[in-house]
C-alpha cells in the first residue's frame, strides 16, 4: 500500500481538479437550474479535495503552491469541460468510479471518515450524470452525436483509474457504465490504448493552464494571507 | 437600483373599472398582499412585470463579475465561499423569475427582453472585477447597498414576489459579511493587498451610490409605486442610510472612502456626501457601462450554446412518455 | 408525468414548471417553497433540491407539474369562504363553560 501522503494526494487531487474544472460553469451552464447543480457538485468536491488534502498536509499550500510533476489526480478529471456533453461523459465515468472507490474506502482507518461523508454526495453525482447521459443519448439527433463525441473523448483515460489497488473496481464499474449506456442507446466507445501517468505526475497540457489560473494570486503574491 | 426602469414608464389605468380599482387600491393601502390570480390593474402588473424581471436578471448578469474569480480564488475555503455565493445570485435570479411568471410571462420570455436589450438590469454589473479585492468590494459593497434596497420589499404588495424576497433576504445576509472579511484581510495584508483594497473601494464606491438609482427629484413615478407598495422608500432616502452604515465601516477597515466632499452633518445627524455623476448613471443605463457588451454576449453565449441541451431533454421526456403510453 | 404537461412540452420550447413543497422534518407537512423548471419529473426533483434545500431546508420533497394545479378563483372566495364566518359555534369559545368547571 502506498504512503498515506500520497494516497491522500491522489484522492484530494481528484475532487480538487474535477471541482476547479465544474465551477468554470458557473454563470455560464444551459439553464438556470442545470447551473446551480453543477456549482454544488463543484462545492461537495472542494469539500472533499480540502479535507483528504488535510490528510497530506496544509490543503491550501498543496493546492496553490505545488506544480504539475507533483499533482496525483488521474488524467481524466484535467479534460476540459468542452460542451455540456463532454462536461456530462467526465462527470459521467469520473463518479461512477469514485462512488465505488469511496464505498471502499469507507472502512479504512485512514481516510474512513472522509470516506463515509462523501460517498454521499458523489452518489447524487453518479445519478446526476448517468441521468443526463440518458436525456442527452436519447435525445435529439444533435444531442447524441454530442454525447457520443463526449465520451469519445473521456474513453482513453478510464484505464488509468483502475490502475493498482483499483483494479477491482473494474467489473462493478463496467456493469454500471453498461447498463446507463443501454439506457441511452448509446454503444460502448471503442477501447484504444489507454493513456496513463497523471498518478505520477505525468497530465496532459491541461492542468499546467488550469494550475496557471487557480495559483495565480499565491504565486503573484507569495507570503500573503487572504 | 432594479427600479430604475420603472420610473421612466408612465402609469396609465384610465381604462380600468373604477370600482375594482379602487377596491385594489384600499387592499394595497391596508397593506393587504396581492396573490397571483386576483385581480389587480394591468399597469401594476406590467410594472410588477418590469421590475422583478429586471431584478431577477440583475441577479444572473451578477453572476459574471464575481463568477470571473471563482477559478483564482486564493484559498479552499475562498473559492468554496465565492462559489456558494454566486450560485446564491443564481438561486435568487430563479426565485425571482419565477414570481414574475405567476403573472403571465414565460421565463424564455424575459430572458428574450433581456438577451434583446429590452430589458434592463442593475448598472453596477457593467463595471469589471480587475483584482481579488473586487470581490471584497462587491461584497460589502454592493451586496450592502442590495441589501438596503430588498429588505423593504420583503413588504412589498405582490405575495410572490414578497416571498421570494424573504427567502433571499435570508440567505444574502452572510454575502455582505464575507465580502468585508475579505476587505478586512486585505486591508490587514501587505502593502500590495492593500493597495488592491483602497483601489477597488475607489472604483466601487460611486458606482455603489448610484444603485439606488435616480435622485428623488427625478424620479417622476416613485409615488405611483410607493402608494401601490411596491417600493416602500425613496431613493435618496435608502442611499442616505447606506452612506450612514458604510462609511464608519470604511474607518474601521483603514480607507478612505474617494469623496473630498464627505462630512459628518450633526444637524441632520447623517453624512454630507458629494455630487454623483448622474451623466455616467444614465449612460450605463443606456448599455453603454465599460463591460456591457462583455456581459451581454457572455449570457447570449451560455443561453445559445445550451439550446441543444434544453431541446434534447424535451424531446427525451416527450418520447419516454410516448413509450409509457404504448405500454 | 401527466399527459397534458407533456402536450404542453411538445409544443414550447421551455421546460415545463414545477411546484416544489418542501418537508423541513417529520412531523410537519411538506410546505410550498417555490417552483423550478425541469424537463421531467426526475430533473424537476433534483433542480428542488439543489435550490431549495441547499441550507439544509428539508428531508422530503414533493414536485408537482404547475398545470396539474387547480386553484379555487378569487371571484369565488366569497361564496367559497364567506359562508364559514358565521358558524362560531364550530369554535370552542362560543359556549360559556362556568370558571369553576374543569377539565372541559
Amino acid at each position: 500500500m502506498q504512503p498515506i501522503n500520497e494516497r491522500a494526494l491522489k484522492l484530494g487531487d481528484d475532487s480538487l481538479i474535477l471541482g476547479q474544472r465544474l465551477s468554470e460553469w458557473c454563470g455560464h451552464a444551459p439553464m438556470l437550474e442545470v447551473d446551480l447543480a453543477l456549482a454544488n457538485i463543484a462545492l461537495d468536491l472542494i469539500g472533499q479535495a480540502t479535507l483528504f488534502l488535510g490528510r497530506a498536509g496544509d490543503p491550501d499550500a498543496l493546492a496553490f503552491r505545488r506544480d504539475v510533476l507533483d499533482f496525483r489526480n488521474c488524467l481524466l478529471v484535467e479534460q476540459p469541460n468542452g460542451d455540456f456533453a463532454q462536461t456530462v461523459a467526465r462527470l459521467f465515468l469520473f463518479s461512477n468510479w469514485q462512488e465505488l472507490m469511496l464505498r471502499d474506502l469507507c472502512s479504512s482507518d485512514e481516510f474512513g471518515d472522509i470516506a463515509r461523508k462523501s460517498v454521499k454526495e458523489v452518489a447524487y453525482h453518479a445519478r446526476y450524470a448517468s441521468e443526463w447521459v440518458v436525456r442527452l443519448g436519447d435525445g435529439t439527433d444533435e444531442s447524441r452525436g454530442r454525447m457520443i463525441a463526449g465520451l469519445d473523448w473521456m474513453w482513453r483515460f478510464t484505464p488509468e483509474l483502475f490502475e493498482g489497488d483499483a483494479a477491482p473496481l473494474r467489473g462493478e464499474w463496467d456493469a454500471r457504465i453498461d447498463a446507463v449506456l443501454g439506457d441511452a442507446g448509446l454503444d460502448r466507445p471503442k477501447d484504444s490504448r489507454p493513456i496513463l501517468g497523471g498518478r505520477k505526475g505525468h497530465h496532459s497540457e491541461h492542468l499546467g493552464h488550469l494550475l496557471t489560473e487557480m495559483q495565480f494570486l499565491q504565486r503573484a503574491y507569495p507570503g500573503a494571507t487572504w | 437600483m432594479y427600479t430604475t426602469e420603472l420610473e421612466k414608464q408612465r402609469m396609465a389605468s384610465a381604462q380600468e373599472d373604477p370600482e375594482k380599482l379602487a377596491e385594489f387600491d384600499a387592499r394595497v393601502a391596508a397593506d393587504d398582499f396581492i396573490e397571483p390570480k386576483d385581480w389587480m390593474p394591468e399597469a401594476y402588473r406590467k410594472t410588477l412585470i418590469r421590475q422583478i424581471s429586471q431584478h431577477a436578471h440583475s441577479e444572473i448578469v451578477g453572476m459574471l463579475p464575481e463568477g470571473n474569480w471563482i477559478t483564482r480564488a486564493p484559498s479552499l475555503r475562498r473559492k468554496a465561499v465565492l462559489l456558494a455565493k454566486v450560485q446564491d445570485e443564481g438561486g435568487h435570479g430563479l426565485y425571482l423569475y419565477c414570481a414574475a411568471e405567476t403573472l403571465g410571462t414565460s421565463r424564455d420570455e424575459m430572458v428574450e427582453a433581456l438577451h434583446s436589450g429590452r430589458a434592463k438590469y442593475s448598472t453596477i454589473f457593467n463595471y469589471p472585477t480587475l483584482t481579488w479585492a473586487d470581490i471584497g468590494a462587491i461584497g460589502w459593497l454592493v451586496d450592502g447597498a442590495a441589501i438596503m434596497n430588498q429588505v423593504p420589499l420583503q413588504r412589498t404588495s405582490y405575495g410572490p414576489y414578497a416571498r421570494a424576497m424573504v427567502r433571499i433576504c435570508k440567505e444574502e445576509s452572510f454575502h455582505q459579511r464575507q465580502g468585508f472579511e475579505i476587505m478586512m484581510t486585505l486591508a490587514n495584508g501587505t502593502a500590495e493587498q492593500k493597495r488592491m483594497a483602497q483601489d477597488a473601494l475607489n472604483r466601487w464606491w460611486w458606482p455603489s451610490l448610484m444603485m439606488f438609482g435616480p435622485p428623488d427629484d427625478n424620479s417622476p413615478n416613485s409615488a405611483q409605486s410607493m402608494r401601490w407598495r411596491i417600493k416602500r422608500e425613496t431613493n435618496d432616502e435608502i442611499r442616505q442610510r447606506f452612506v450612514d452604515a458604510t462609511v464608519p465601516q470604511a474607518e474601521a477597515l483603514g480607507l478612505t472612502v474617494p469623496d473630498a466632499d464627505l462630512k459628518w452633518n450633526e444637524a441632520k445627524g447623517g453624512y454630507d456626501f458629494g455630487a454623483i455623476d448622474w451623466e455616467e448613471f444614465y449612460a450605463v443605463v443606456r448599455g453603454e457601462g465599460p463591460v456591457a457588451k462583455e456581459r451581454m454576449k457572455a449570457r447570449t453565449k451560455a443561453w445559445e450554446d445550451g439550446a441543444w441541451v434544453r431541446e434534447a431533454a424535451l424531446a427525451h421526456a416527450a418520447k419516454r412518455a410516448q413509450r409509457m403510453a404504448a405500454e | 408525468m401527466s399527459k397534458a404537461l407533456t402536450g404542453k412540452a411538445l409544443t414550447s420550447k421551455e421546460w415545463p414548471l414545477w411546484e416544489v413543497f418542501v418537508r423541513a422534518k417529520n412531523g410537519l407537512s411538506h410546505k410550498h417553497a417555490g417552483s423550478v423548471h425541469a424537463a421531467d419529473a426526475r430533473m424537476a426533483l433534483e433542480a428542488a433540491r439543489d435550490t431549495y434545500t441547499r441550507r439544509m431546508e428539508g428531508i422530503s420533497l414533493w414536485v408537482v407539474p404547475s398545470a396539474s394545479i387547480v386553484a379555487s378563483d378569487p371571484g369565488e372566495a366569497a361564496a367559497l369562504f364567506e359562508p364559514a364566518s358565521d358558524k362560531v359555534y364550530r369554535h370552542p369559545t362560543f359556549y360559556v363553560i362556568p370558571d369553576n368547571v374543569k377539565n372541559i
